[in-house]
């Protein structure tokens, strides 16, 4: 597998199409081009020591030392050449997804508009408020979609504050169970909560970790495909609270695990059973937990179900 | 009455289509994923097919590929809606066979009802 990327990252005009860049501005491309003039320069520096100077083994050392420098450095601009490439890359990804996302409610909401204003509009007034309601649907969709958007921004601006505090997880979850209670029933799936009691609190923003658990809670009900209930499970470990989800759902292909937490990313399996989604909860599920000094992870089997879990610290 | 197929994913859209078509005269058979779509394409021949690009279980590219390859189903018109704008998939979606190939997001009801007044020939 290391081989394999070694051997990926020698095929300098794949990569460099991957950022879309000519090839004189790619950084890879770049750095080959450097390493030529080093050994040339490296070559003429010999020659016209080994004539001036009168011992060859400094010279050689003096040379050797120069082309050490000269490389480290030249790695360290190519790598944060590529860096700036790979963020430019992911800006213009980052645009055109989320347009394509935002276009779907738009055009939901523009026909529907069209729809109710035409001169031959003989629509029944309950009808007529149905169509009202597919307004307010999509209106409400792309506030969400908008409402993520600013987030993956501020995550990525390193923008994103928490507002820490004392507070109850057990009771927050308890909280989001109900408020996706109808959801879930929707959908066919039961939510069970094992929770023991007497838990200590934990010290974090709750708005944040309620947005985690809501989104961790939605996927979980979502991706069930009526295949069973939902376990949560939360205890105490070490100095933190460790919260997990179990569903028996579609799973993530062993292929696409390593892609879940990236953003805008969506499974191939899930785009095969659901089209709906950002695929930006997860990123920002990441992003949340982290700052708030826990960890995030998860296990799963294709066509069985997938298990996420977080810990986040106790109050000190 | 002519009979329309509309293969998508959003019941919303089927929703307004089924209101408009109605109006005009048409007949609208709904299918919410790409399989379905597929096997009514071929139980009702409709005289014109609406089709999503980004569908649950067979996706677009793939139910006009089988409806193109189908002898009972390859002289059906297909009218590509959908919010994917990529000159790739364009191309792709005009080579396997589609007629026309509309965005979501730049035409009026009106303009894509014209559109499917042009593919029946009326």
């Amino acid at each position: 597998m290391k081989l394999k990327s070694i051997i990926s990252q020698l095929n300098i005009s794949a990569q460099c199409k991957r950022y879309g860049l000519p090839l004189w501005q790619c950084p890879q491309f770049l750095f080959l081009v450097m390493g030529a003039i080093i050994i040339g320069s490296i070559l003429s520096a010999y020659a016209i020591g080994t004539r001036f100077i009168g011992d060859p083994q400094i010279v050689a050392l003096i040379t050797l030392l120069i082309a050490v420098v000269l490389f480290i450095i030249a790695a360290i601009i190519t790598q944060s050449f590529q860096r700036l490439a790979e963020a430019n890359r992911m800006k213009t990804e980052f645009v055109s997804i989320a347009s394509h996302q935002l276009r779907s409610p738009l055009s939901n909401l523009k026909w529907t508009i069209e729809l109710l204003m035409s001169e031959r509009n003989s629509l029944a007034p309950e009808k007529q408020l149905e169509y009202f309601k597919i307004l307010k649907e999509n209106s409400q969709r792309m506030e969400e979609l908008i409402s993520d958007l600013l987030t993956v921004s501020r995550i990525e601006q390193g923008k994103l504050s928490l507002k820490k505090e004392d507070f109850s997880l057990g009771s927050l979850i308890k909280e989001v169970i109900e408020e996706m209670e109808l959801f879930a029933k929707a959908s066919n799936v039961e939510i069970e909560f094992k929770v023991k009691e007497s838990l200590p609190q934990i010290f974090a923003d709750p708005s944040q970790i309620k947005l985690v658990v809501e989104n961790l809670l939605d996927n979980a009900v979502r991706y069930s495909q009526e295949k069973g209930g939902i376990e949560i499970k939360l205890e105490k470990k070490n100095k933190n609270l460790y919260f997990e989800i179990k569903d028996k759902g579609v799973g993530v292909p062993i292929e696409d695990q390593k892609y879940v937490f990236q953003k805008f990313f969506r499974s191939r399996n899930v785009l095969h059973h659901q089209t709906e989604g950002s695929g930006l909860g997860l990123y920002i599920a990441k992003s949340i937990i982290e700052k708030s000094g826990g960890k995030i992870g998860f296990k799963s089997q294709e066509g069985l179900g997938s298990t996420f879990w977080f810990t986040i610290p106790i109050k000190s | 009455m002519k009979t329309i197929l509309f293969i998508e994913d959003e019941a919303t859209l089927q929703k307004t289509f089924d209101e408009i078509l109605g109006r005009e005269g048409y007949k609208m058979v709904s299918a919410l994923d790409g399989e379905i779509g597929l096997n009514l394409a071929k139980m009702k021949k409709p005289d014109l097919i609406l089709l999503d690009l980004i569908l649950p279980k067979l996706n677009g590219f793939e139910v006009l590929k089988k409806l193109k390859e189908d002898s009972e189903t390859n002289d059906i018109p297909v009218i590509v809606l959908t919010n994917l704008e990529g000159m790739e998939d364009i191309d792709k979606v005009l080579e396997l066979g589609a007629t026309t190939y509309l965005v979501k997001a730049s035409y009026t009801l009106e303009e894509v009802l014209e559109k499917i007044k042009k593919a029946l020939g009326e």
